[in-house]
């Protein structure tokens, strides 16, 4: 095994992979990279499996020593990566030498970096999963964000590094939009005309107080009508709840995996990886499709991912 | 998809959905992602390259029907120590005020009832048991506190639990138990499960300290 230093670790920097899903019994949400995607694409120019483990960076990026040397990608946001002063093109594989330092800033376009690592980073599994829930403190490095001095292990380098880059236009394809599209919630008819016509058209804007939990959207106040009661119930990854005060919140991939709020709307799994691009102060708006819409959306990202998958076999 | 088994809180909604819970863990269904019981519904996470709405829907509804037929698991009883009032239950007066009760009334009339574990939910081990009595019953805090200590035993409405971890949280807090809810070096990892009856037996603030130091 092969070691990765944390000189300085960022603003919010985790342990990731794909997430554990399927322990709603116990009451644990499946946690994993907030941009699937972006992990995926990473860990693909490494020749890694899919949901290899990497570091999830938030807004700012840290600073990280490889004593041992490594092959490193960096994939999702734009933080500026160098290694002395020259600057490291995203979306591409690097060889990292011994004991140099690989420095990332503050974001230059969406919310989160992806540091992928040749080998992966070794973490123990927690459920079958790598990847941190900070909420409750399990997975991941010690359930919670990395500081300064941790040092954890990396896979062993392989022999040969391939200049490996994506095909044209896969990036594109997959680029953070503000644009949400969304299915209908199980509560949608319990809202007001005028709060399903201002979650189609308003502007609402990500809000300081969001995190992997859940995104609070500051914008039009959106009324229930009626008195219906709501009992708690199962509520899915990307559900759009709504508090009494009118506040819509997206629920993210640290979620409570059951809400008493109703459910006015659902981000689609294709745009999900969007959401865990979106920066506080950002604006977005939401565009509904129907359910067989979301579902070959979602059918037609994975076509792409997975043939992008088969060049690099 | 959600699947709506009942319209209202009770047991008999709650049986019928844990054994459709119980039989879809037990079916072998590839397309299955994960399941999220509640008071009156399931919700179900599908690999929706595989299948779509329509196909779970049947699926379930099948499966809704021989759950009707599978026999009823007999429920495990968790007891749970608790120390009430003072540090560990900061809300115990308020409560006992808001109803026209004495403290100790308020302590004796929750360790009276056995509660019905609905769900899991909010947090890993986080247990909703209901029903707490109309006596006592309390809406949450207007403002949640930041952080509530692990252990803390609290009530919101009709329902009561004990937080697993140290997290913010809104309900009114009545007392705290020296249990480890939630281990992950514990199998199993929670200490109350869907479907469990869970008692509360008071303790003395000695007893908790203790049984912490054990």
């Amino acid at each position: 095994m092969s070691l990765l230093v944390v000189e300085s670790p960022g603003l919010q920097t985790t342990v990731q992979d794909f997430g554990r899903e399927g322990y709603g019994v116990l009451g644990i949400s499946a946690s994993g990279a907030a941009d699937a995607v972006a992990l995926r694409l990473g860990n693909l120019l490494l020749e890694n499996k899919p949901g290899t483990p990497a570091l999830e960076m938030t807004l700012t990026g840290g600073t990280f020593v490889f004593p041992d040397g490594a092959v490193i990608c960096l994939a999702g946001a734009n933080f500026g990566a160098q290694v002395d002063g020259q600057s490291l093109e995203m979306w591409r594989p690097h060889a990292i030498l011994p004991g140099k330092h690989l420095v990332l800033g503050a974001t230059r376009d969406f919310a989160r970096c992806y540091l992928c690592v040749a080998g992966g980073v070794g973490v123990v599994d927690f459920l079958g999963s790598a990847s941190t829930h900070l909420v409750s403190g399990l997975g991941g490095w010690e359930g919670r964000a990395l500081r300064k001095g941790d040092v954890l292990q990396i896979g062993r380098l392989g022999k040969n590094i391939r200049r490996r880059k994506l095909r044209t236009g896969v990036l594109e394809e997959v680029k953070p939009k503000q644009t949400l599209r969304v299915t209908r919630g199980p509560q949608f008819d319990w809202f007001t005309a005028e709060a399903r016509s201002a979650l189609a058209g308003g502007e609402f804007v990500v809000s300081e107080e969001s995190n992997r939990m859940g995104l609070r959207l500051d914008g039009p106040r959106l009324t229930a009508d009626g008195t219906a009661e709501m009992i708690s119930e199962g509520a899915p990854l990307g559900a759009i709840q709504v508090t009494p005060s009118g506040q819509a919140i997206i629920l993210f991939v640290e979620q409570q995996t059951t809400g008493g709020y109703p459910k006015i709307a659902n981000v689609i799994a294709a745009d999900l990886h969007c959401v865990g691009q979106l920066r506080p102060r950002d604006a977005i708006q939401f565009e509904e499709v129907s359910l067989a819409g979301a579902r070959a959306l979602w059918i037609e990202r994975e076509k792409l991912l997975s043939s992008e998958e088969r060049l690099f076999l | 998809m959600l699947a709506y088994l009942g319209e209202e809180i009770g047991a008999a909604t709650h049986e019928r959905v844990v054994r459709l819970l119980r039989l879809l863990q037990r079916e072998p269904i590839k397309w299955l992602r994960n399941i999220q019981p509640a008071y009156c519904s399931l919700l179900i996470t599908f690999d929706a390259a595989a299948v779509d709405h329509a196909e779970v829907q049947k699926t379930i509804s099948k499966l809704e029907k021989r759950a009707k037929k599978s026999p009823a698991a007999q429920p495990r009883l968790v007891e749970v120590p608790v120390c009430y009032g003072g540090e560990f239950g900061p809300d115990l007066e308020d409560v006992a005020e808001q109803h026209g009760l004495t403290a100790e009334k308020v302590v004796e009339l929750h360790i009276a009832q056995t509660y019905h574990a609905y769900f899991l939910g909010f947090a890993p081990g986080f247990a909703y048991l209901g029903d707490v009595v109309e006596e006592i019953a309390m809406p949450r805090l207007e403002t949640p506190r930041k952080e509530v200590a692990a252990g803390s035993v609290g009530i919101a409405g009709r329902q009561t639990a004990v937080y697993p971890f140290a997290t913010p949280g809104g309900w009114r807090l009545i007392g705290r138990t020296p249990l480890e809810i939630f281990r992950k070096d514990r199998e199993p990892m929670g200490l109350i499960a869907i479907g469990d009856q869970v008692r509360f037996r008071p303790i003395t603030r000695e007893e908790f300290l203790a049984a912490r130091r054990a």
